[in-house]
């Protein structure tokens, strides 16, 4: 009898002792299997010759070269390039101004933050729909301006396959570029006034002050901006659907409609496989070293 | 140099507005006003029509009946999708900091990962996957894709908000006789009400605002809100009606516009805490 009982609690204390790992296991079981088994399977796919279904014959690097010598795909590296310098330049500069504006005691500071912060709510499809009218060639901001007097005003951005990519980038900085303020102004907030005070008792100018110490201290949220900037700009699909929908022909293109049209459209698995294999590294490349030197710094 | 910066202030908010006003100003016109006007004229004669119209008898792809029944596919997907995610990632993150056991940080590591790849790079294997479970082109199957992907960034939230709670609490409890759970229910759960709503609210957005999970996995009746939203907007069939795509766009628009509004300065932590930042 007393042995039962004694194994029994035994039992529940080896329960209790591993019951943090039983409970965790199951996610993380989760997460091996829908991240990792899966970024396992399409990067072997694109290593076979996959086409409207599955093969899963081993073929070595194929599908990459015939990623690379797909102009397509050339064109879509290049918009991704252009689009996520300008995106993430111009959303900084305005986020860095705003937030250094925001800092200076402003009146209503909370109404403003919300008014700049909106957008980020909104879905890309929505801010997608509402540009696309705005920059609508006929009755948008042309029609606007020629009302005001510029009988010649021409703006056909959208459906002019050389500037297309453009209105894309001011899209995505009016709907990211108060995520920019929000994050350097919480980084403002964190600096310590006294290190200000005594600028200030140095006779240091508010231009100095602000150029010669407080952004220096915001080095590190310049990082997780960029980082989370361009994160998002490789990420970009549900914008280019809406706005363009990648044209016009495929002067929109990005690497993840591309990968969609692969995919879904033209049912290549292998290159579509390939050419998610190229941006998952991209991204790879970016954040993993990111992740290992916040996890070292917040980590105990 | 107080006006010259109220006035560089005030410009901005101009910029973030208008889109939003020419957006709702637009849906209250009639498509001839809008052929004989501009983008920032006001409405003359007020008209709900284009409202009406988007709610329920605008086409997307052969179905006219507008917008609403889109809507509560987006409910039912989100709600649920939302819960799950919110409560693992809440026991997650409690057993991966409160619980430290060897490899935990390894653990967490790996997870985190899965809120940074791109979602390309899962898009066909899912799709087998959810054939595979009878779950294709179905709302069940898109709340378990958006739970299990939304795990990595719940786990984030809770985790870094855990990393702050003293150690003390637990161990004080776990001498009272306190176990795993009774701590998490009576005690850590309670002091987390800013973690979860937090998490609740990024969540929901993130959920509600997703555009390629719903083109990839779902199929005509079953597409949430923003593919059917894409759909009216893009058909190249029939007379454009600017005014439905408008008022389309802010009904699509509205449940996480409200969100915002009503707790904005806990989606403004949902945002930072994006940044990994604890």
């Amino acid at each position: 009898m007393s042995d039962t009982l004694s194994s029994g609690a035994k039992a529940g204390r080896w329960l209790e002792r591993h019951l943090p790992k039983i409970v965790v296991s199951p996610l993380f079981a989760l997460s091996l299997f829908f991240v990792y088994g899966f970024i396992a399977w399409t990067a072997y796919i694109s290593m076979t010759p996959s086409g409207v279904m599955p093969n899963y014959e081993f073929q070595g690097l194929a599908q990459y070269g015939r990623l690379w010598a797909t102009p397509r795909w050339y064109v879509a590296i290049k918009n991704l390039f252009v689009f996520s310098v300008l995106f993430i330049a111009i959303s900084m500069t305005i986020g860095i101004l705003l937030a250094v504006l925001l800092d200076q005691r402003v009146r209503a500071e909370g109404l403003i933050r919300t008014i700049y912060l909106y957008p980020m709510a909104l879905s890309f499809i929505v801010t997608g729909t509402v540009w696309k009218w705005i920059l609508n060639p006929g009755l948008g901001v042309e029609r606007l301006m020629r009302e005001a007097g510029f009988e010649n005003f021409r703006f056909d951005w959208l459906v002019n396959s050389d500037y297309a990519i453009y209105t894309l980038v001011i899209a995505a900085v009016w709907q990211s570029s108060g995520y920019a303020m929000a994050l350097f102004l919480a980084g403002l907030r964190s600096v310590d006034d006294e290190i200000l005070k005594a600028a200030n008792v140095d006779g240091a100018s508010a231009w100095k002050t602000y150029t010669s110490i407080v952004l220096p201290i915001l080095r590190p949220v310049f990082l997780s901006t960029v980082i989370i900037l361009s994160h998002l700009a490789i990420k970009s699909f549900d914008l280019v659907v809406a706005l363009t929908g990648g044209g016009p022909g495929y002067a929109t293109d990005m690497p993840a409609t591309f990968m969609y049209a692969f995919a879904f459209q033209r049912s290549e698995l292998g290159v579509a496989a390939a050419s998610a294999t190229m941006m998952l590294m991209t991204i790879t490349a970016i954040i993993v070293p990111y992740l290992y030197s916040e996890l070292r710094k917040t980590g105990s | 140099m107080r006006g010259a910066l109220f006035a560089v202030l005030g410009l901005f908010c101009l910029y973030y507005l208008i889109p939003l006003i020419v957006m709702i100003s637009t849906s209250l016109k009639s498509l001839a006003e809008i052929r004989e006007g501009t983008l920032l004229s006001l409405p003359r004669d007020v008209t709900f029509d284009a409202w009406a119209k988007a709610w329920e008898s605008a086409c997307v792809g052969v179905r006219c009946d507008g917008l609403r029944p889109f809507m509560w596919n987006s409910v039912a997907m989100t709600v649920p999708a939302v819960l799950l995610s919110t409560a693992l990632g809440a026991i997650n993150g409690y057993a991966l900091t409160k619980w430290r056991f060897p490899g935990a940080d390894w653990i967490f590591a790996l997870i985190l990962f899965g809120a940074f790849i791109p979602f390309q790079v899962v898009l066909l294997p899912m799709a087998r996957t959810l054939g595979q479970l009878g779950l294709a082109g179905s709302v069940p199957g898109l709340i378990l894709v958006h739970t299990v992907y939304g795990l990595a960034f719940t786990t984030l939230f809770f985790r870094n908000f855990f990393v702050g709670v003293s150690d003390g609490i637990v161990q004080a409890a776990q001498i009272d006789g306190a176990g795993f759970f009774g701590i998490f229910f009576r005690i850590v759960l309670p002091m987390s009400i800013p973690a979860i709503v937090v998490t609740v609210i990024w969540q929901f957005t993130q959920i509600w605002n997703d555009f390629l999970f719903g083109v990839a996995f779902t199929i005509g009746d079953s597409n949430p809100v923003t593919v059917a939203l894409n759909n009216v907007v893009n058909t190249s069939t029939g007379v454009k009606e600017y005014n439905v795509d408008m008022a389309a766009a802010i009904i699509a628009a509205l449940p996480t516009m409200l969100v915002y509004v009503v707790a904005g300065a806990y989606f403004v932590r949902g945002l930072s805490a994006g940044a990994v930042k604890g």
